[in-house]
Formats: structure tokens, C-alpha cells, sequence
């Protein structure tokens, strides 16, 4: 091995320790980046199921952290962008835990056309209370149709809805084009 | 009639629909990519039931888990049921689900609010 190469394999086993520990200093039981399929969403949502009933935490909070990941994966695999208009539909996942919550945290680049309108929807969902949020998906049940890419624009209602909790969210624009979405779902295990 | 019986997978459910043995079920989880592919030939089957049902139809909902896209879905379907309903047939939704998962009771629920069909309720045992 050469003396770059030797340098550069340190600094990536250095990384991958200051990874390892900024993971467990932050709980975070999960994290993924790369392309969001059907296939990977299965995958992590069968992890999680099981690394959950081996904490023996209760079955609705599994069953909500386990709702949470496949609507938020699926928006990924149906909605996500890219910085080079590949096709491919790439996104990061986390999933961290505290005392008191799960967090599933998920980002993806977005067109910035679109950010206005996904700003509205997420503003909307989290000014509704939990009796509306129920209003309103019942209403884009019956009144939505599914589109192309098989949404039935139910999810971020949804989340809101079973986790009781308001979406966060943030958008940090990466160019003229494209933005990086990132939105933090919350479910408190209480 | 003809008999769909999909066998259901990790992210698709299983279906049953029998008009001859008046057997009617969709049971597991739902939650795949394309709902629109998966749920076309069963929405077709339902549309051509609905124009000569039996006397009686029980449709039994036995599901563990679905996602949003496939919530919308079973409203469809309910909705094409409650269609037989009006033309003055019987349909009663039998809505099982296990007793500690109370959000696929609240479903259940949600949904024998918005469609006139009689719901019945019964508790998984497995």
C-alpha cells in the first residue's frame, strides 16, 4: 500500500469510529443512504420490527414507528429528486431513540418548484388537531384518486395523525435547481 | 364466476373471492408499491359480482396492517359493496382484528362512518 492510500484508509477507519460513536452518543439505531425501493423499504421495516420487539416495546408503539417508516420510504421511493436528473430514487433514513420518543428521520433532494407546495401541505397537517387531521383524511379518501406513482396523497396526514405529533421539517437549498428535504416524525413511547 | 385466490406475500395480502362458495376475504398486509396493479383484477371482480351478487354477501376484512395508498383502496372497495347494499342485497363487513391492535379496531370504525353497510367486529385470537 502506498502512503496515500495507507492515508486514507486511517482516515476512513477514523471515520467510521467518529461514526460509530456520534451514533450511540445520538441512540441512533439506523441510518441508510442510497437508493429507497420497494425491496429496501421492506428490509428496514422488518429490521426495525424486530430490533423493536427485542427492546419489548409495546406493540402500538411498534406498530406506529413500523406506519411511519414504510409512508415516509414510500413518499422517497414515489416523490424523491436528484441533483443530476437520474432517475434513481436516492434518500437517507434514521432511525434514533430517546427515553421518551422514536425518531424517524428521512431526507431527500426535492425540485425547488415543488417546495412551496410541500411546505403548504406540511403547514396545513400541523395546524390541524387530531379530530380534523381524521376530517381530512377521510375527505382525501373518498375525494383523491390514486396517482400514477400510487400515492393516494394520504401519507403526511397520516403520520400526523398517528403519531400525535407535529411534522418537522426543514429545507436546505443545495443550488438553483434542488433542495434537500428533511423531515422528522416523532413517536413518544408512552 | 371465476375465483381470484392470490396468495398474499410480505407486502401484499391475501384474497379470496368465491362467489360459488360465497367465500370473501382479504386478509395480511397490504402495502405495496403499485396499489393500483395489485388491486385492479380485484376491483374488476368486485364491479362484475356487484351486478348479480348473491342474496347475502359476508366480506371478511382480516387485515394486520395496510398503508395509506391501500387505505384508499378498501374505501373503493367498500364503496362498489355498498353499491349491492342500495340494490337492496345483503352485505355485512366482517372487520377482524387482534384485541391489543386498537388502530385497526379505530379503522374499522372510521370506516362503517362514512359507508352504509352493516360492520360486525370480531377479535383475532392467533
Amino acid at each position: 500500500m502506498d502512503e496515500l492510500n495507507e492515508n486514507k484508509s486511517h482516515s476512513f477507519l477514523d471515520f467510521a469510529y467518529q461514526m460509530y460513536k456520534s451514533m450511540k452518543t445520538n441512540e441512533i439505531n439506523l441510518v441508510y443512504e442510497g437508493e429507497v425501493t420497494q425491496e429496501i423499504t421492506k428490509t428496514f421495516t422488518s429490521l426495525t420490527e424486530r430490533s423493536l420487539s427485542k427492546n419489548e416495546e409495546s406493540n402500538m408503539v411498534q406498530r406506529k414507528v413500523f406506519h411511519v417508516m414504510v409512508e415516509c420510504l414510500q413518499n422517497i421511493s414515489k416523490h424523491a429528486d436528484s441533483l443530476d436528473g437520474e432517475e434513481e430514487k436516492r434518500g437517507i433514513v434514521m432511525v434514533s431513540h430517546g427515553k421518551e420518543s422514536y425518531n424517524i428521520i428521512t431526507g431527500n433532494v426535492i425540485k425547488n418548484e415543488k417546495v412551496p407546495a410541500l411546505k403548504e401541505s406540511l403547514e396545513m397537517v400541523n395546524n390541524l388537531s387530531k379530530e380534523e387531521l381524521g376530517q381530512l383524511y377521510r375527505k382525501q379518501m373518498r375525494e383523491g384518486t390514486i396517482s400514477d406513482k400510487g400515492g393516494a396523497g394520504l401519507g403526511l396526514i397520516d403520520i400526523a395523525k398517528k403519531t400525535g405529533s407535529k411534522l418537522h421539517y426543514q429545507f436546505k437549498e443545495l443550488n438553483d435547481q434542488v433542495s434537500f428535504f428533511i423531515l422528522t416524525s416523532t413517536v413518544k413511547r408512552t | 364466476m371465476e375465483v381470484i385466490n392470490i396468495k398474499g406475500t410480505d407486502d401484499t395480502p391475501n384474497v379470496i373471492l368465491d362467489k360459488e362458495n360465497a367465500q370473501f376475504e382479504i386478509s395480511g398486509r397490504s402495502l405495496p408499491e403499485d396499489v393500483n396493479m395489485f388491486f385492479e383484477p380485484i376491483m374488476d371482480w368486485i364491479d362484475e359480482y356487484a351486478e348479480d351478487p348473491l342474496d347475502k354477501t359476508v366480506f371478511n376484512f382480516k387485515l394486520e396492517y395496510f398503508n395509506t395508498a391501500s387505505s384508499k383502496v378498501i374505501l373503493d372497495i367498500l364503496l362498489k359493496l355498498e353499491e349491492i347494499v342500495e340494490n337492496d342485497k345483503d352485505v355485512v363487513i366482517k372487520w377482524h382484528y387482534h384485541e391489543d391492535e386498537e388502530d385497526m379496531l379505530e379503522a374499522g370504525e372510521e370506516y362503517a362512518d362514512i359507508v352504509s353497510i352493516p360492520f360486525e367486529y370480531v377479535i383475532l385470537d392467533d
